[in-house]
């Protein structure tokens, strides 16, 4: 038996990757929830409509799909470039931690108009900054950046504990470590009353069919596939790859920053330790899931939420721990390459 | 000053570094022996915490100790096997499957803890590995108790480190390893089976990562609990790069690492106040990457690293 390369890719055979992929990964789930002694579909069915089934869930699981969106555009960014930024999780607690401090103490008081716009900026640049170290350690002295984006994040974390136990901690916490609330002017509007969903998922989406437009019609979007393509040949072909790689990483680290700085104004108001589900983890599956394509990051973000949030109401009525939505999520990422895989291959015998 | 010195001085500090560097070492061997073979293994955080768990779920459940060191230690080469599928067969990216095979191994570690143990207030425990006493050498005054009263495992990973630099440098099957990690091609033109080889280093290779992990349960500690393993498996990737490959130097490295964790762990005691504990914590990881931007260049990879080897494709 081996693999022989397809001439042709089936349309059809792409778009139902991403399907066949979530189906396969359901159905191990689905073993896994035999194992646990509960019935299988009622498990699939308490899944769906609690993440559906009412106005309060459904708003949940777009609430919680806004900083996946942003953190799989992140991976999926970076990993077009074969940038391998796997440090989203820091970057969104330093854009999270960024924006509250400097809503509480320097733009204090300002209107909405121009607070909140300021704090995207200031978010997104200390992401960014979180990824640039590694990169310039691949660029000056060859460093495989996933080790270092990995190391970082727990850099990170420590980072923000620091703070939030430390200078920015909210003295009228009873002693938990959180920081600061943000200034009520750089809370963002909410998209409907009586819910926890904002604006930040309209900005979420949007950014997505931005990058898409940069990527399919811009110079830079072919600059910086080819970078990953095959960086040797790019450079060959006049591409310069040191800068690609700069902006590429420019922009997944601010995206991941914005993550975590959309979530603090949206949702939290203040930063404290498990601000972050693992969002930028989960990021990564969201980009693979999409197949990197922008605009299938909104569909994955989304998938991903509900399997977080119907798992949670899920595992309150049957039992079975919320783990089921992880291994789910980390199932669909591993069921989804192999997918692909057979979309570019097939099996000759 | 006096309190460096007294840090420095206690037998403490020298048995911490030993208990420290084991997962260290078990985790850098596992790492390193996949990637002699041209396979990169991000799997190894989420196969040390599978290993942690299940180890520590089979001794809870009546096992003895190391039954339950052979359990991680199958656990881990399962999800080897699964990474190898991945990797080596269909020549996947092992970027993305490793990291797959993390998330994997990590939440069906949790899952299946949940599942298998109710939760509690005070987290169950078991009765770890104890300090073996080596008549004669655990009674010398100072090196006694700074070397020598270690837990079983511990020198087994030493002895491994040995065993394996031996098997890599000196045997056929090393030269087939390391054949496998620089051209694959070559070493089916004499008649090396590339895959073979691939599939039993990794899958060695992630034994070893359990293993590592199911000494934090079972030796370490008592206990098992969500995010244990805490980045343990990203530093042993670190440090197989700061031991050029080689299992003696990664046994050094271990060691080296495992003594600045110790010592920042009593200089956090000393200076509490005085510098935030975070700051000490945050040492392990940025050392780890100062020693990679150390060593990356001047380090000798292995030439196929990372290259899918498909028979008859170049």
């Amino acid at each position: 038996m081996r693999f022989e390369r397809r001439e042709h890719r089936p349309t059809a055979l792409v778009i139902a990757t991403p399907l066949i992929a979530v189906i396969g990964a359901l159905a191990v789930a689905g073993v896994l929830i035999a194992l646990a002694g509960a019935p299988v579909l009622e498990a699939y069915w308490k899944i769906l409509t609690g993440a559906f089934g009412s106005r309060l869930s459904a708003t949940e699981t777009l609430t919680r799909a806004t900083p996946l969106i942003l953190t799989g555009l992140a991976a999926a960014v970076a990993f077009r470039a074969r940038l391998w930024n796997i440090g989203g999780e820091g970057q969104f607690y330093l854009g999270a931690i960024a924006v509250a401090a400097a809503s509480a103490h320097l733009f204090a008081g300002l209107p909405s108009l121009v607070q909140i716009p300021l704090l995207f900026i200031i978010g997104a640049a200390a992401g960014m900054l979180l990824l640039l170290v590694p990169l310039w350690l691949r660029l000056r002295f060859s460093v495989d950046e996933v080790v270092t984006t990995l190391l970082l994040n727990f850099v990170a974390l420590l980072f923000v504990s620091m703070l939030i136990d430390g200078v920015l901690k909210d003295p009228a916490a009873f002693g938990w470590p959180q920081s600061e609330a943000v200034d009520a002017a750089a809370r963002l509007p909410k998209l409907l009353a009586r819910s926890r969903l904002h604006i930040g998922l309209v900005t979420a989406i949007a950014i997505a069919f931005i990058i898409h437009f940069v990527q399919s019609r811009t110079v830079f979007g072919v600059q910086s596939r080819a970078a990953g393509l095959n960086p040797s040949g790019a450079t060959f072909a006049g591409v310069p790859l040191a800068r690609t790689l700069v902006i590429v990483a420019m922009i997944s680290g601010g995206l991941a920053g914005l993550a975590g700085t959309i979530e603090v104004l949206g949702v939290k108001g203040y930063v404290t330790n498990d601000l972050s589900p693992g969002y930028g983890y989960s990021g990564i599956v969201v980009a693979m899931l999409a197949n990197l394509n922008p605009l299938g990051v909104v569909l994955a973000a989304l998938f991903t939420a509900v399997m977080f949030v119907g798992a949670d109401g899920m595992s309150r009525s049957m039992g079975i721990p919320t783990y089921i939505a992880d291994v789910t999520v980390a199932l669909s990422l591993l069921s989804m390459l192999v997918a692909v895989f057979f979309t570019q291959y097939r099996i000759h015998r | 000053m006096n309190a460096l010195i007294d840090i420095l001085a206690s037998a403490g500090l020298w048995a911490a570094v030993l208990r420290i560097a084991t997962p260290l070492i078990l985790g850098t061997l596992g790492a390193l022996l996949s990637e002699r073979a041209g396979v990169l293994n991000l799997g190894i955080e989420g196969i040390m915490t599978f290993g942690a768990m299940i180890g520590w779920l089979a001794v809870y459940n009546g096992a003895d100790l190391w039954t339950g060191l052979l359990i991680a230690a199958l656990g881990g080469a399962v999800f080897g096997l699964l990474l190898s599928v991945l990797t080596v067969t269909l020549g996947l990216s092992q970027h993305v499957s490793g990291l797959g095979v993390t998330l994997f191994a990590s939440s069906f570690a949790y899952y299946a803890f949940r599942l298998m143990v109710p939760v509690a207030g005070t987290p169950p425990t078991v009765e770890p590995f104890q300090p073996i006493d080596i008549p004669g050498l655990s009674s010398i005054p100072f090196a006694g108790p700074a070397f020598f009263t270690q837990t079983a495992p511990t020198y087994v990973a030493i002895v491994l480190a040995i065993v394996l630099a031996y098997l890599i440098s000196r045997t056929p099957v090393g030269l087939a390893i390391r054949m496998t990690g620089e051209n694959p091609h070559a070493a089916e033109a004499q008649g090396i089976n590339p895959m073979a080889i691939r599939y039993g280093a990794v899958i060695a290779g992630s034994a070893l990562m359990g293993i590592g992990g199911a000494f934090l349960t079972l030796s370490a500690f008592n206990s098992f609990f969500p995010t244990m393993v805490q980045g343990r498996g990203w530093i042993c990737i670190a440090l197989v790069v700061f031991a050029s490959w080689r299992p003696e130097r990664a046994l050094f490295g271990a060691l080296l690492f495992a003594f600045f964790d110790a010592f920042q762990l009593r200089l956090q005691a000393v200076l509490s106040g005085v510098v935030p504990y975070q700051i000490f914590l945050m040492i392990p990881y940025l050392l780890s990457i100062a020693a990679l931007a150390v060593m990356a260049r001047r380090a000798r990879v292995p030439q196929a690293l990372m290259q899918p080897y498909r028979r008859g494709e170049r």
